[in-house]
């Protein structure tokens, strides 16, 4: 795996998420698994069932912190009381760097738990650059941020979504939690090339990779990560890793989870595509020949079946 | 328009309430007409409307902050029925949405405002009052700090009317009905706990209507709710004298003062309450409830 300065030049195969169905059969099985990804906001507390829990999972196992409310593309400041209780998990599960959303989801100290999206103008990418740097500096380790699926756009933005991506990690000079179903979700409901936007992004800058499942509604598709993956993400995978080279990746499954064994299985079909991708492909200027460069997105699931 | 503008209207619609229908209100709770709001900030597309786009957000914010309260407060819940439940918990977040990074606390403010507004626990304000007091003590006990536990020696060292130091996970209720015993009778019942990870909520919690709930009749309850084995959350009850002391003693009075306000407080006498002392203690040092003064 391709280690590099934003995940903290670790070495970190195929996880998944620790979710508490599982708890049992981790506990009783101790199956081989390279890493799990615990959403930090679960464990940012004082005590209780929670920690104990997690400090049986860091004896035998890596975990790797991933947030879901740190908000950097909010307007207003960063909450001091989740910075304080973030750097004290940090300490605890010495993640080697730490993910969260490329979002925003709070103003004026009202909470929406919600993942919404970024308008993409540069004064948002400024401000939001800002705050990963002031968190990073905080914490001290490498923050890469996800791309979040999406189901609005708004009037003022400036850029398409993977150059305000772009924008922001080169300002904050972060990594990319790479979300490929993300990528896919928000191609199919604001109609762009998901190619497109992989192509486009930093290889050199990618910590880690998500892959997920998602529901499709008549008129759009919502990011439900309650199935399996399903074709045109594992092609958008298979470019990223062709992109990036292989990368430490993470299946989300949240609802209606599956036994502790389906949901491996199914993290495990990634190492076909991770097999003989030991380098990244060279960058110059994203001119890479591929089959999946440029396909449309209908092409790309007809190669699959 | 600048970043925190926008921000500022788009949350102000996500967190107008649903129509009865579960649809974006066409006008905000204070007359103004969401399509023009939603058209000025939000980009139309080929399948969806501004507003229908918008509308996505809405539905998914209160479906998952209606199942965040719905399974903080299964109590409260089955006393005054999904459907009060709902319209309590609708007017409970448009009034106090929240201010907390983290789902756990969405319940934290629903007692003060609940004794504000007993208009939604008609015929059982003081009943759901109290289940409502205990179910957020259940949250809140659950995963508090554990300190350095108080030791023998420990004891020797803290003079002749000390004043002891409580584990922060020991909370004391007084009930005017048994909700305890309740809440245990409606949990045997409910589904193992469950995962709240997802980021996205599909479809809106629904709970079937169980059997109608017998709702207890009125009976004083003093209540320790604690952690023990495994971090388990229990419930303990205790002696009026006993609930009264160590009331007392957890706001820091010393042990004389604590006994006096006892007997006050019950009308007992100095006798019955120094007899038990050491039973007590030993009980409540055996569960872990006292720390080191220095750990707090």
């Amino acid at each position: 795996m391709p280690a590099n300065k934003f995940n903290g030049y670790s070495d970190y195969g195929i996880g998944i998420g620790l979710r508490i169905p599982h708890y049992n059969h981790i506990f009783e099985k101790k199956p081989v698994v390279d890493w799990f990804e615990i959403i930090s906001e679960n464990f940012m507390i004082d005590g209780g069932r929670p920690l104990k829990v997690l400090d049986q999972i860091l004896d035998q196992y890596r975990v790797v912190q991933h947030g879901v409310s740190m908000y950097f593309g909010s307007a207003e400041p960063l909450n001091r009381e989740h910075l304080r209780r973030l750097k004290t998990l940090v300490k605890r599960t010495k993640t080697p760097w730490l993910t969260d959303h490329l979002c925003w989801g709070s103003v004026d100290g009202k909470y929406s738990h919600d993942l919404l999206p970024m308008p993409y103008t540069f004064e948002a990418a400024r401000k939001t650059a800002q705050k990963i740097r002031e968190v990073r500096d905080f914490v001290e380790v490498p923050i890469a941020v996800e791309n979040v699926s999406s189901y609005a756009e708004y009037h003022v933005s400036e850029m398409t979504e993977w150059e305000f991506l772009n924008e922001v990690v080169e300002q904050a000079d972060c990594g990319i939690l790479l979300d490929v179903n993300n990528i896919y979700v928000s191609s199919q409901n604001h109609s762009f090339n998901p190619f497109d936007y992989l192509n486009s992004i930093a290889p050199e800058r990618v910590a880690q990779i998500h892959i997920a499942g998602h529901s499709k509604f008549e008129k759009y598709i919502l990011d439900t990560h309650d199935h399996p993956v399903l074709d045109p993400v594992w092609d958008l995978y298979a470019r990223a890793i062709e992109l990036a080279g292989p990368t430490a990746t993470l299946l989300e499954w949240d609802d209606r989870i599956p036994s502790f064994e389906e949901v491996h299985h199914e993290a495990l079909k990634a190492k076909k595509f991770l097999k003989g991708k030991q380098q990244p492909v060279p960058m110059d200027g994203h001119a890479v020949i591929s089959p999946y460069t440029n396909a449309r997105p209908d092409a790309a699931e007809k190669a699959r079946a | 328009m600048d970043l925190e503008q926008l921000q500022r209207i788009v949350l102000g619609v996500i967190q107008q309430p649903l129509t009865s229908s579960e649809g974006m209100r066409k006008r905000t709770l204070d007359g103004r007409p969401v399509k023009k709001i939603v058209d000025e900030v939000i980009k139309p597309n080929d399948r969806l409307t501004s507003f229908e786009r918008l509308e996505i957000y809405n539905r998914v914010y209160w479906f998952r902050l209606l199942s965040s309260l719905m399974e903080d407060f299964p109590g409260l819940r089955a006393i005054i029925g999904e459907r009060k439940f709902e319209k309590l918990a609708v007017s409970y977040l448009t009034d106090r949405p929240s201010e907390s990074f983290t789902l756990r606390n969405l319940g934290a403010r629903l007692e003060p405002w609940l004794r504000q507004h007993p208009e939604f626990t008609p015929k059982v304000p003081r009943l759901a009052l109290d289940m409502v007091r205990l179910e957020w003590a259940d949250i809140d006990v659950f995963d508090q700090a554990e300190l350095p536990k108080l030791t023998a020696d420990d004891l020797r060292s803290l003079g002749e009317d000390p004043i002891f130091h409580f584990q922060p996970y020991l909370r004391l209720l007084d009930l005017a009905y048994p909700v305890d015993e309740l809440l245990l009778s409606i949990r045997h019942g409910e589904e193992q706990e469950s995962d709240i990870a997802s980021n996205v909520v599909l479809e809106r919690a629904q709970k079937s209507p169980g059997p109608r709930l017998r709702l207890p009749k009125r009976e004083k309850v003093y209540l320790a709710v604690h952690r023990q084995e495994e971090e388990t959350v229990y419930f303990k009850r205790l002696e009026p004298d006993a609930f009264a002391l160590l009331c007392a003693l957890q706001q820091g009075k010393t042990l004389s003062q604590a006994i006096e306000e006892s007997v006050n407080w019950t009308h007992g006498k100095v006798e019955n309450i120094t007899g038990q002392l050491h039973d007590w203690f030993a009980n409540w040092s055996s569960l872990g409830w006292f720390c080191k003064p220095s750990a707090e």
